[in-house]
């Protein structure tokens, strides 16, 4: 061996490129057990929370009230439980690329996949795609169990009825969005602490400092905040002051394509 | 083979480099030695595309770093030793590398065994001790054959035993055709390891030669003399070409060897109560050069 030779010089299509950057990034996920503990800790949880709260919920529930049975809504009610795994994945998401930093692999990483586009997107999909699964997975088993608590003391849904397939499978697709926005803000912050921090704040603190508002200021806030509008996948039923399902995610989607923007206009183009 | 030529590279106003030009040629050890802060990190991430430089370029086999085809069977690179994540096993961190380039699935087992880490495959990277994330990084700069390979200043921190290791590993490497740097401050490590040396200061290209070169240009010899008749020797010896300083009954002569001296007192008839030899070791010659690279650098400038 005296230099670069012939093999070196044989360039892989771009989609080969891609494909072994993203084989790379999911033997990196799944090779770390505190994601696996994470994940498993976050599918227990996200059952439990939900039949506990749809006992609870079910408990209240009044044939007799025609209001209430209009409101009723066995499917979100299943659903409740959706929190645990939504924070496991923005976390996650933050992990995939924050982790990298502390102990100076990203650069082992960017010299063994140097294209910072390609890197990020590969980092994204193989997050999406496993959002994906564990958000379809969790959604529908915490559908099934909660129907199986409902059904003692209130009417339950089926996959059948209207809005409940799409529910169901919406809120799967909604985890997989949060689990991308997170990655992008992984990259855009760089650290985990504050990239948690900042998932927390967008998911929980600042809509539940919205109720706080004044009605006029809350509803519109509420209605056109992210990951809030996302949530609507979960309800079955319209809300008022609210997106609905589609146009909710589309927005959350829109949201997660600019700090994506952000994110790969930083990791591509700034300096180090 | 690695090209650098007329790199500049500056933070947030400071010169961390300052059109740096050298070559890494195959089949070598080039040792890149400077002080504390000389830009020897700074240059290799240049090279390594992680930093991108003010002005001027470096390539590897003609090619700019994100440009390789597959970057890990073009070079190998340690730079940190602590760059793995803690809780990922070994064995994972190379499948994971091997993955990204598409590599053989087998080069982990091999490069494992050639750092001497497959009883220890298993672990998690933050369990290691220092020397053991060492062989690591080297075992992951192995894994692509590269037919170039870096290495931010290897033996930081590591024992006699690990320091003999990587100084005959970097030499195997380089007898198998490979071009190998390997930066250090130390320049008594690189005489036993490099065979040609960059040495830079401030950012600065102070020497660019063979060892034996440094060696030769550097190492002068000092003879220190004790006599009664310092004042009549001193004439004596300058008549012979040599350069003496005097002081309390001791000559310090550069230029003429230790038996010339001898010779000399006793044809005078100057009688000597000491006559040592003091060669001044690589360490100083090194220091005294990078002491001094900024007077050099306008001595140069004025020429
Ligand atoms: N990211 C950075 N931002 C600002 N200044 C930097 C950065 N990286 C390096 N420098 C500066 O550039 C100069 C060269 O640093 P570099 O790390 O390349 O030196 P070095 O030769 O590797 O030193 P050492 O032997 O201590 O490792 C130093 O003055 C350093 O402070
Ligand atoms: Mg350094």
């Amino acid at each position: 061996m005296t230099g670069l030779d012939a093999a070196v010089l044989v360039r892989p299509t771009r989609w080969a490129g891609f494909s072994a950057a993203c084989h790379s990034e999911w033997i990196k996920f799944r090779s770390l057990h505190s994601n696996r503990a994470a994940l498993t800790g976050a599918a227990v949880l996200t059952v439990a929370i939900g039949a506990l709260l749809a006992m609870a919920t079910s408990s209240h529930f009044h044939p007799g009230l025609v209001a209430g049975q209009a409101a009723w809504d066995p499917t979100s009610v299943s659903l409740m439980g959706i929190g645990v795994v939504e924070l496991a994945l923005a976390v996650l998401g933050v992990v995939m690329i924050s982790a990298e930093y502390p102990t100076g692999l990203i650069w082992v990483t960017l010299s063994a996949v140097p294209l910072r586009g390609r890197l990020l997107a590969a980092k994204t999909a193989v997050f999406a795609l496993v959002g994906l699964v564990v958000g379809e997975l969790l959604s529908f088993a915490a559908f099934a169990v909660g129907q199986v608590v409902i059904s003692g003391s209130a009417p339950t849904a089926s996959l059948g009825q209207p809005g409940v397939l799409r529910a169901v499978a919406g809120t799967g697709l909604f985890l997989a969005v949060i689990g991308m926005l997170g990655v992008a803000v992984g990259a855009l912050v760089r650290s985990t602490t504050g990239g948690v921090a900042v998932m927390v704040a967008l998911m929980f603190v600042l809509p539940g400092l919205g109720q706080v508002l004044p009605e006029s200021w809350r509803d519109p806030m509420l209605e056109f905040w992210p990951t809030q509008a996302g949530g609507q996948m979960l309800n079955v039923a319209p809300q008022a002051h609210a997106l609905g399902p589609w146009a909710g995610l589309g927005l959350l989607v829109g949201f997660t394509a600019l700090v994506g923007a952000a994110a790969a206009a930083r990791f591509v183009y700034a300096e180090s | 083979m690695i090209v650098v030529e007329n790199m500049s590279k500056r933070f947030a106003g400071a010169k961390a480099v300052s059109d740096l030009s050298f070559v890494v040629r195959p089949g070598v050890v080039t040792g890149f030695l400077g002080p504390n802060g000389a830009g020897k990190t700074t240059t290799m991430r240049v090279i390594m595309g992680l930093e991108a430089p003010t002005s001027g370029r470096a390539t590897i086999g003609g090619f700019a770093y994100r440009d390789l085809p597959v970057p890990l069977k073009a070079v190998g690179a340690l730079l940190d030793a602590r760059a793995a994540h803690p809780g990922r096993d070994a064995r994972s961190h190379l499948a994971a590398l091997a993955a990204s380039n598409r590599l053989a699935k087998s080069r982990v087992d091999e490069v494992l065994g050639l750092v001497g880490l497959e009883t220890v495959a298993h672990r998690r990277a933050g369990t290691f001790s220092l020397g053991m994330g060492q062989r690591l990084g080297i075992a992951a700069a192995l894994l692509g054959d590269p037919a170039v390979l870096l290495f931010d200043e290897p033996t930081n921190g590591l024992d006699p035993e690990g320091i003999l290791w990587i100084r005959n590993l970097m030499r195997d490497l380089a007898a198998e055709g490979r071009a190998v740097l390997v930066s250090s401050h130390l320049m008594s490590e690189m005489a036993l390891t490099a065979d040609h040396l960059v040495v830079i200061g401030r950012g600065r290209l102070i020497a660019d030669e063979p060892l034996e070169a440094f060696v030769a240009r550097t190492s002068t010899e000092t003879v220190l003399v004790r006599t009664p008749e310092p004042n009549r020797l001193a004439a004596v010896l300058a008549g012979l070409g040599a350069y003496t300083t005097t002081g309390d009954g001791m000559l310090e002569v550069v230029g003429v060897e230790a038996s010339v001296i001898g010779d000399a007192a006793l044809a005078a008839g100057a009688a000597i109560h000491e006559l040592t030899p003091v060669r001044a070791s690589l360490e100083e010659a090194f220091m005294e050069l990078t002491r001094d690279c900024v007077e050099y650098a306008a001595a140069t400038a004025l020429r």
